[in-house]
């Protein structure tokens, strides 16, 4: 069995702040580092490997940098890394993302063929959750997204039974492979690595791809191949008045509490009718 | 996230052939009947959009045959539709992935609207990648802020990057439809008005459920006490790390009590295991627009800010008079949340009980 | 099977780094250990690097070193309540090709040693914690153990270039704990700021660098420094004193720095910066009476884990790197001649460092710490006094000079007595020795 997990290295968002004179992002300095969702559906692709001998390929979309995610990646446990990295993918959106990543595990597929592909259910510097369904859709996989738990996978029969967090309670869906998998976050924790997959890992000799090697149409790619542009990032306008301090005679907490009231209410009058409706309910 | 490019929104004109797409649709998203509330948000925010264009309002709802499917229809019409096309069949029963894109790419490609707009709710984020990806256009999720650029009649899609520090406009340019998502309780509820009128366009997909490999096997309800209910509260009282100890959030949840409201927290108590991310107020947790929303201990980061400033009041406490909460919040209290928080319970308790035995 | 290599370096630190670059360079086995997520993630610094040593190691550094500027003036200021005297010494000669001096940013150059030694053949693990050092029946160090499983290498010596806190050192029971008046916690910020100002403010052009090292009423009366280094696009302005003062003081370390940032003196100078990183650390300064056991059979202990540090000068990075340099050394030439990895055959390693300098300032300043520690007086009463006699001898009024330098005497005599004062000097001199 072969799974493919797709990772991305971002900046610690956590970390990230603006320069204050020209107002853009400061990411020297800024450590780089595995996209937080990711190394849960990385954690499961591990399980699966450990449960049934799956081979593990971990697939970056990066400048060179993304090297050091990639042997973290290995670190874990992952046996194989390749970087998809290429100046022409520069500027790519999320489908010009899906559209590069498809062509590098169609060619990974080659060598083997691919029966999951784990992808991560956001980035933190995205957001958009929308690679992995993308990468779903061009290959003709099923698509499962939002996965709590990976019940059941009899690989004779290529059935997976899977639980899969909906609005009000979960799916359990039952499908077959091929399939695209994105686990939700808190569904496992990531282990911590072995000192012989830490030696492996950093012997690891990694596979470098370009866009040319995987076959991946440069019209496709980057910008030219987005759909979407960012026409403006900015700074949000801070709200122009601050809070009215409330203040009361003397500084005792009941003092304080009363004198909050008085302001609640007084802002907002309707408030009081409301509370005391509730109040009066018995809620 | 790639850095801008030159800002070209403003001077590009749309091809030919894509100006045939017209009108603002809602792709209105109901599981077992129910209506998810930000598919009703975003009919108030398309009608917007629509009557800037000029254009018309459709709202795509899909499912299999029944009443539901046909009060959902009227419900779509009372919150701002002009048009609804109902979708209709036994395999659209359960939300899945493949026959839903399948039956929506056929629809648009079909009708061809200019804006598709969905909830960015777990069945919309799946749902979105996969039409995006198959009717290659583009797609901006977790929206904060739509508008129309009258210019090139232009979707101008705002929304928070790099964990909120910036916000980012995106626009779909040369493609369409535009696609967007939009997180609950972003975009504000509209009026229901009744009085309104629109039409119902039936669709009949005829799909075969042997053409659908994923099989639905059951569904697990969410068991009711154990999931907070923060995204729809009017009160919610919420405490941070300010708090200090576990045992403290206990104070938070009395005032609640009393207020008849919901207890929200950040992320760093989320992290540190005081409480589920169910009751996570924030970027990456839950968005909320209560009338009153109390903040106990909290500094006022903004991955929590752009949770919860569209509440109506927002009442802060904190130890520090510098802190950032304070530039946002309407009313400020400075001191220990220890200490004002059971003065608060008191309080209301008192002046709410009083009316109480008094009514 | 369990790895085996002729050297395990503990931690990526500069003397870390040093001895692991050496070891790789001339084709020796090496694994480097380190406990931080990436090279440098624990290691904090002010801080300045001394490109001498550097060259020693890697003489072509300048060619990818993410250094920041390099130094062309150097100010010591003594700070009073409100004012400071000070001198400075600047050079045109350090605009060359290869300048002495460098400002840097610890975390970066870290990075950097790890590209270099990766390239040499080294093999630098991150993210693995040493917990213990694995020993043969005989007691001889052959190895670690480490956090993760199946974590046990050997190694034909164990080098510990594990820091100021030099735990796995302890834990093996090669030294003892390091006593309050023996080491300082130091905080610092750095500062971002235009670099445009960083050049109108100190008098420098692009890549052109200033450090400024501080003593005085800063310190509050505690044995200690401070700095102001400047950046590319940042300044680093810090300030320590030792634990056992803290200990016995009411101020915290944090507080000691807010008032650093807000003194007249220096408050105009970081005008307008904006605080980008706070760090801590801790910094060995007992000097050569504190210096522990540095070797034994298969184990060399190098940098601040050996107590490495010129305080009177400000110098540890470089101390770190020539120790570095010199285990690995030892080291080579026992491989090389075929010699068992003992303390009798390591004592080369501490031969190397009484010839050097490292040994020799060490002893030189040896009384400094003790001395310090003991007469607050150089941290309080003189700053006040010197300052104040500044302000005295430069205010023009209608006082004439004579009276105005007898004043002046007067008032340190009245602070110290005159008993006091010469037993001062002769401490002063003493310390300096």
């Amino acid at each position: 069995m072969h799974i493919v997990v797709c990772i991305k290295q971002v900046p610690d968002s956590a970390q990230i702040r603006i320069h204050p004179v020209t107002n853009t992002i400061m990411r020297q300095g800024v450590p780089a580092i595995i996209n937080p969702f990711d190394l849960f559906s990385l954690e499961e692709a591990l399980r699966l490997k450990d449960k049934v001998g799956a081979r593990v390929t971990v697939l970056t979309m990066g400048p060179p940098m993304a090297e050091a995610s990639l042997r973290k990646a290995l670190s874990l446990g992952a046996d194989d890394a390749v970087l998809l990295t290429d100046r022409k993918f520069a500027g790519s959106d999320t489908l010009a993302t899906s559209y590069a990543l498809t062509s590098a595990i169609q060619k990974l597929a080659e060598e083997q063929p691919v029966d999951i592909v784990f992808c991560g259910k956001q980035t933190v510097d995205g957001d958009t959750a929308q690679v992995g369904p993308g990468i779903a859709t061009r290959l003709g996989f099923e698509q499962l997204t939002y996965i709590t738990k990976i019940e059941d996978l009899n690989l004779a029969s290529k059935e997976i039974v899977v639980q899969r967090r909906s609005e009000g309670g979960v799916q359990v869906l039952k499908t077959k492979l091929p399939c695209m998998i994105t686990m939700l976050e808190g569904t496992n924790t990531i282990r911590f690595g072995k000192m012989d997959d830490m030696f492996r890992a950093a012997r690891y000799e990694l596979k470098t791809w370009s866009r040319d090697f995987t076959g991946a149409e440069e019209a496709k790619v980057g910008l030219k191949g987005s759909p979407t542009v960012v026409s403006k990032v900015f700074v949000p306008k801070p709200r122009a008045e601050k809070a009215v301090m409330i203040q009361a005679d003397g500084s005792s907490p009941d003092a304080l509490a009363a004198a909050a009231l008085d302001a609640i209410f007084a802002a907002q009058p309707k408030l009081a009718d409301d509370l005391l409706a509730r109040a009066a309910a018995g809620l | 996230m790639s850095e801008p490019s030159k800002p070209q929104g403003r001077k590009f004109q749309l091809p030919e052939h894509l100006k045939v797409y017209q009108n603002v649709w809602v792709i209105v998203e109901q599981e077992r009947g129910i209506v998810h509330s930000v598919s009703l948000e975003l009919l108030g925010e398309a009608r917007k959009l629509a009557d800037k264009l000029g254009v018309e309002v459709g709202a795509v709802v899909l499912g299999a045959e029944g009443p539901d499917l046909n009060r959902i229809c009227g419900d779509a019409i009372s919150y701002g539709a002009d048009i609804v096309y109902k979708v209709t069949d036994p395999v659209l029963a359960d939300y899945r992935t493949d026959p839903y894109c399948r039956v929506m790419t056929d629809v648009v490609n079909a009708f061809k609207p200019e804006i598709v707009l969905l909830g960015a709710t777990t069945l919309g984020r799946d749902l979105a990648g996969a039409i995006a990806t198959t009717l290659v256009t583009g797609l901006t999720a977790d929206c904060t802020e739509l508008d129309i650029y009258l210019d090139n009649r232009s979707l101008a899609a705002t929304r928070p990057t790099f964990g909120g520090t910036l916000l980012c406009t995106i626009q779909t340019l040369a493609y369409r439809p535009q696609m967007a998502t939009v997180r609950p309780r972003v975009m504000a509820m509209p009026e229901r008005d009744d009085s309104r009128t629109g039409r119902v366009q039936e669709v009949y997909p005829n799909l075969q459920e042997d053409s659908v490999v994923t099989k639905v096997l059951n569904f697990i309800a969410d068991r009711e006490q154990n999931e907070a209910q923060l995204a729809f509260a009017d009160i919610i009282v919420s405490g941070g790390k300010g708090l200090g100890k576990v045992e403290n959030l206990k104070l938070v949840f009395d005032l609640a009590k009393v207020l008849g409201g919901e207890v929200g927290v950040t992320r760093p108590l989320v992290q540190a295991g005081w409480a589920g991310n169910d009751r996570q107020v924030g970027q990456t947790g839950k968005t909320v627009r209560p009338k009153l929303y109390i903040a106990a201990g909290i500094s006022g980061a903004i991955q929590h800010r752009v949770g919860m400033e569209k509440s109506d009041l927002i009442l802060a406490i904190n130890t520090d008079p510098n802190a950032t909460i304070f530039d946002f919040a309407h009313l400020g209290l400075v001191g220990d949340a220890l200490t004002i928080l059971p003065a608060l319970t008191d309080a209301f308790g008192r002046r709410l009980s009083v009316n109480r035995m008094a009514g | 099977m369990v790895e085996k290599f002729d050297a395990i370096v503990i931690g990526a630190g500069p003397s870390g780094n040093a001895a692991t670059y050496t070891l790789a360079k001339q084709g020796l086995k090496v694994l480097q250990l380190e406990r931080g997520e990436y090279p440098g993630a624990k290691n904090v610094q002010g801080g300045i690097m001394y490109a001498h040593e550097l060259e020693k190691i890697i003489p072509d550094f300048r060619d990818d070193c993410p250094t920041e500027r390099h130094i062309i003036e150097q100010r010591i200021w003594l700070l009073g309540d409100d004012n400071y005297i000070g001198t400075n010494y600047r050079s045109e000669s350090y605009n060359s090709d290869t300048p002495n001096r460098y400002t840097i940013i610890r975390a970066n150059i870290d990075k950097w040693w790890g590209e270099r030694i990766r390239k040499v053949g080294g093999l630098q693990i991150c993210e693995t914690t040493v917990t213990e050092l694995i020993r043969d029946a005989s007691g001889k160090v052959i190895g670690v153990r480490t956090d993760r499983e199946g974590g046990e290498i050997h190694a034909d010596v164990v080098i510990m270039a594990d820091g100021v806190n030099a735990l796995l050192a302890k834990r093996s029971g090669f030294q003892g704990e390091a006593a309050p008046e023996n080491v300082a916690l130091a905080v610092k910020e750095i500062l971002f700021i235009d670099p445009e100002l960083i050049q109108q403010r100190f008098g420098i052009k692009e890549d052109e660098g200033v450090v400024i090292e501080i003593m005085g009423k800063v310190t509050k009366g505690m044995v200690g420094t401070a700095f102001l280094y400047t950046n590319k696009e940042s300044l680093t302005i810090g300030i320590g004193c030792l634990i056992s003062d803290f200990k016995e003081g009411d101020c915290t370390p944090y507080k000691m720095l807010e008032d650093l940032k807000n003194h007249p003196v220096i408050k105009p100078l970081i005008e307008g910066a904006e605080m980008k990183e706070y760090a801590a650390h801790m910094i060995p300064e007992g000097g050569f009476k504190a210096i522990p056991q540095l070797y034994g059979d298969g184990w060399m202990v190098v940098g601040d884990a050996a107590h490495f540090n010129n305080a009177a000068h400000r110098e540890g990075s470089n101390l770190a790197m020539a120790s570095g340099r010199m285990a690995a050394e030892t080291v080579i030439a026992l491989k090389e001649a075929g010699k068992p990895f003992v303390a009798g055959n390591l004592a080369a390693y501490k031969k190397a460092l009484d010839e050097s300098f490292i040994i020799k300032d060490l002893k030189k300043y040896r009384e400094l710490p003790g001395i310090m520690h003991a007469n607050k007086q150089f941290f309080g009463a003189y700053p006040d006094e010197i300052t104040q006699a500044a302000h005295n001898w430069f205010t023009v009024d209608s006082v004439d000079k004579r009276t105005k330098e007898v004043s002046i005497m007067k008032s340190f005599v009245k602070r110290r007595s005159v008993f006091g004062l010469v037993g001062d000097a002769i401490k002063l001199v003493r310390a300096m020795r």
